[in-house]
């Protein structure tokens, strides 16, 4: 029996995100079923929308590639205790970089025309995490706030660059020019906008999973998450790990911004971030930071994206859903103890059920 | 010149801080009490939209209102009962109850009332007429008819001010913000005063929302708040978690954004005055120009336990 207990103990961390996107899934299926939308035809609309055929699970894989790397740059700085909420900026930041050396004329040899574009944007989104970086490591400025409000910044920016400034393309509509052939990425599923960003992707995951599990700056990230001031004590420089990790998350996050412009949309507009990099975030907070979790994850959250743009579409169903079920997951991940609450909760109802003399018993 | 002395611009000014000003004041009692409060956003979404569903349906703007403060104060009950009863990390909680809101007011916009959007009849709150002041230069306009909320705001401003520096409350809310464990061991429930901050902080985000709903429009639509929550968490910052600096914050905020809408089709480019309130307080949290000290404890759970 105690043997069985303590198995069931050392699996539960693993089985408890799956509980959680199952209870979100009933609870917003509930809402569904509440306001009119039957959950099941909630549920296989999602089905259908995000793996129902080669295109739909085609553009689940174009969403999965930037929520992939941005949730392993923010995972990877959670470790150290840091919470880098403005990863939709440095995707921002990459995408402006990759659009601008994408756009670039002349005779490149093969190859090295994307590979400019992909490192221009690696360095845009590492610079501007090194801002809240450096604020941290040497002003202390709470990071939460100094990434939150940059990204919205730098969201600005890139307004003004296609709507006025040096990027727009003329026209009634704000975009910047096409980037040029040499510089985009080969699409892997013909007719859709999957490209060889994918392969990136999964070896962003490779790279990070050995840097955090493999690496001294992977295990003194997770010393200075765990107890800064032992890390302090251990002579390794805390303000030299906030910068690293915050400028990794960074770097992965305008590699994303890169993947997109190369591989998805060709062009800088207002609506090609969608809202990834927040998105990311939920990604990373149900894999609880761990890069091999972040793959089922970063599907997951992929697949509802999509899901919910057919749903709308094909179902009626207000796409809205999606974000629904993302907060409700989202609640139960920061809520951690509300299954230990809950356990407590009934265990608390026994002895209230119990006739008195038991429980005086009981006490003392 | 000519520009700052358009009446339109401070008209406009007017209207954006209100709303700014209310949700910031909320989230000073909340982060005072010491808890980090980003959900002002969701907060502010669900009241404005619940203010347009009652405001409808019981064809009384008042009770709209109402309505809206209530579902802020909901949604700050369920922020408390997770970064409180289960301590939970606040910032990650704030987020669910953003994404929640978005989700929630946009999904049952479209299930209520479908792709028309909120009825056409929806009352408003009323605006009032000051012909007093409608002398004024410049400002005249902008302070002589606005919307009534506008005129509540100094009263509350007011009680603010005082509940927070005046009472036993705003001193002991004020302590549970810099050392919960002073608090607790004067006998005090840090949980008590915690949640009291953020209770009134999700009332204040929810006449915040009901301002945008039915004070300014009568309508709601997916998204309206569409990061104001945010440029009010910034306000506060800014205004170093005082209410008359978080009032002159949004202001400053409010005056921008009024002045990038102004600014469109002009040589300044509007998006880059759009960046100014995000980057001030950046400079302001790095404390390179006067630096913001927040609450001690900001965003510390507290452990029952640890006592």
């Amino acid at each position: 029996m105690k043997e069985a207990a303590t198995r069931w103990g050392r699996l539960w961390p693993w089985f408890k995100p799956v509980v959680t996107v199952a209870l979100a899934l009933i609870l917003s299926g509930l809402v569904g079923q509440l306001t009119g939308y039957p959950a099941v035809a909630v549920m296989s609309a999602l089905w259908a929308g995000s793996v129902g055929n080669v295109s739909n699970f085609a553009s689940t894989l174009v969403i999965f590639v930037p929520l992939v790397l941005m949730a392993l740059g923010i995972a990877l700085a959670f470790r150290g205790g840091l919470f880098n909420i403005g990863a939709q900026g440095q995707y921002w930041l990459g995408a402006i970089a990759a659009a601008w050396v994408g756009a670039w004329g002349g005779v490149w040899p093969p190859g090295l025309h994307l590979v400019a574009v992909l490192l221009a944007a690696v360095a845009a989104g590492g610079l501007y995490a090194l801002v809240p970086g450096l604020l941290k490591a040497y002003r202390g400025a709470h990071e939460v706030i100094t990434t939150m409000m940059l990204s919205y910044a730098a969201v600005e920016f890139g307004h003004y660059l296609i709507e006025k400034g040096p990027m727009m393309l003329p026209g009634s509509i704000p975009e910047s020019p096409p980037i040029a052939a040499s510089a985009t990425l080969p699409i892997l599923v013909p007719t859709t906008e999957l490209s060889a960003g994918l392969f990136v992707a999964l070896a962003g995951v490779g790279l990070v999973a050995w840097l955090i599990f493999r690496t001294r700056l992977g295990f003194e990230i997770a010393m200075l998450g765990k107890n800064p001031e032992a890390t302090r004590l251990a002579g390794v420089s805390v303000r030299y790990l906030t910068v690293a990790s915050l400028v990794i998350a960074g770097m992965l996050a305008g590699l994303a911004g890169g993947l997109q412009i190369s591989g998805v949309s060709h062009q800088l507009f207002d609506s090609f971030a969608n809202q990834y990099g927040y998105t990311a975030i939920v990604v990373a907070l149900l894999a609880r930071n761990n890069p091999w979790g972040i793959v089922p994850s970063a599907f997951l959250f992929a697949a509802l994206q999509s899901g919910s743009g057919y749903m709308q579409m094909n179902a009626n169903i207000p796409a809205q859903m999606a974000y629904v079920i993302q907060g409700i997951i989202v609640f139960m991940v920061a809520a951690d103890r509300l299954f230990e609450w809950l356990g407590k909760r009934a265990q608390g109802r026994v002895p209230r059920r119990m006739p008195p003399a038991i429980s005086r018993e009981g006490g003392v | 010149m000519s520009f700052i002395l358009n009446p339109e611009l401070w008209t406009l000014t007017v209207a954006i801080s209100v709303p700014l000003i209310y949700a910031a004041l909320g989230g000073m009692f909340s982060e005072r009490g010491g808890v980090i409060n980003i959900a002002m956003e969701g907060m502010m979404l669900t009241g404005a939209f619940v203010a347009v569903v009652f405001a409808y349906a019981t064809h009384n703007a008042w009770l709209g209102l109402a309505a809206g403060v209530a579902s802020g104060a909901g949604m700050a009950l369920l922020f408390s009962w997770a970064a409180l009863t289960l301590t939970a990390d606040q910032v990650v909680v704030g987020m669910s109850i953003n994404l929640l809101a978005l989700g929630l007011t946009g999904y049952l916009l479209d299930a209520f009332y479908g792709y028309n959007g909120t009825p056409i009849s929806t009352p408003s709150l009323p605006t009032v007429h000051l012909p007093v002041l409608a002398g004024i230069p410049v400002l005249g306009p902008a302070l002589a008819q606005e919307n009534i909320l506008t005129y509540l705001l100094l009263p509350t401003v007011l009680f603010a001010q005082f509940a927070l520096f005046r009472t036993r409350w705003g001193l002991r809310l004020r302590a549970m913000g810099e050392k919960p464990e002073a608090g607790r061991s004067a006998g005090l429930g840090v949980r008590r005063y915690r949640l009291s901050g953020i209770l009134l902080s999700g009332m204040l985000s929810g006449v915040a929302g009901a301002y945008l709903s039915i004070g300014v429009l009568n309508s709601f639509n997916v998204d309206m708040t569409a990061g104001r929550g945010y440029i009010a968490l910034a306000a506060m910052i800014f205004g170093n978690w005082r209410p008359r600096g978080v009032v002159m914050a949004a202001l400053i905020f409010g005056f921008l954004s009024a002045a990038s809408i102004q600014l469109q089709g002009s040589v300044i480019p509007p998006d880059v005055v759009l960046m100014v309130p995000y980057l001030l307080t950046v400079v302001a949290v790095a404390g390179i120009v006067g630096r913001t000290t927040p609450p001690a404890s900001d965003g510390v759970p507290y452990h029952e336990e640890s006592i």
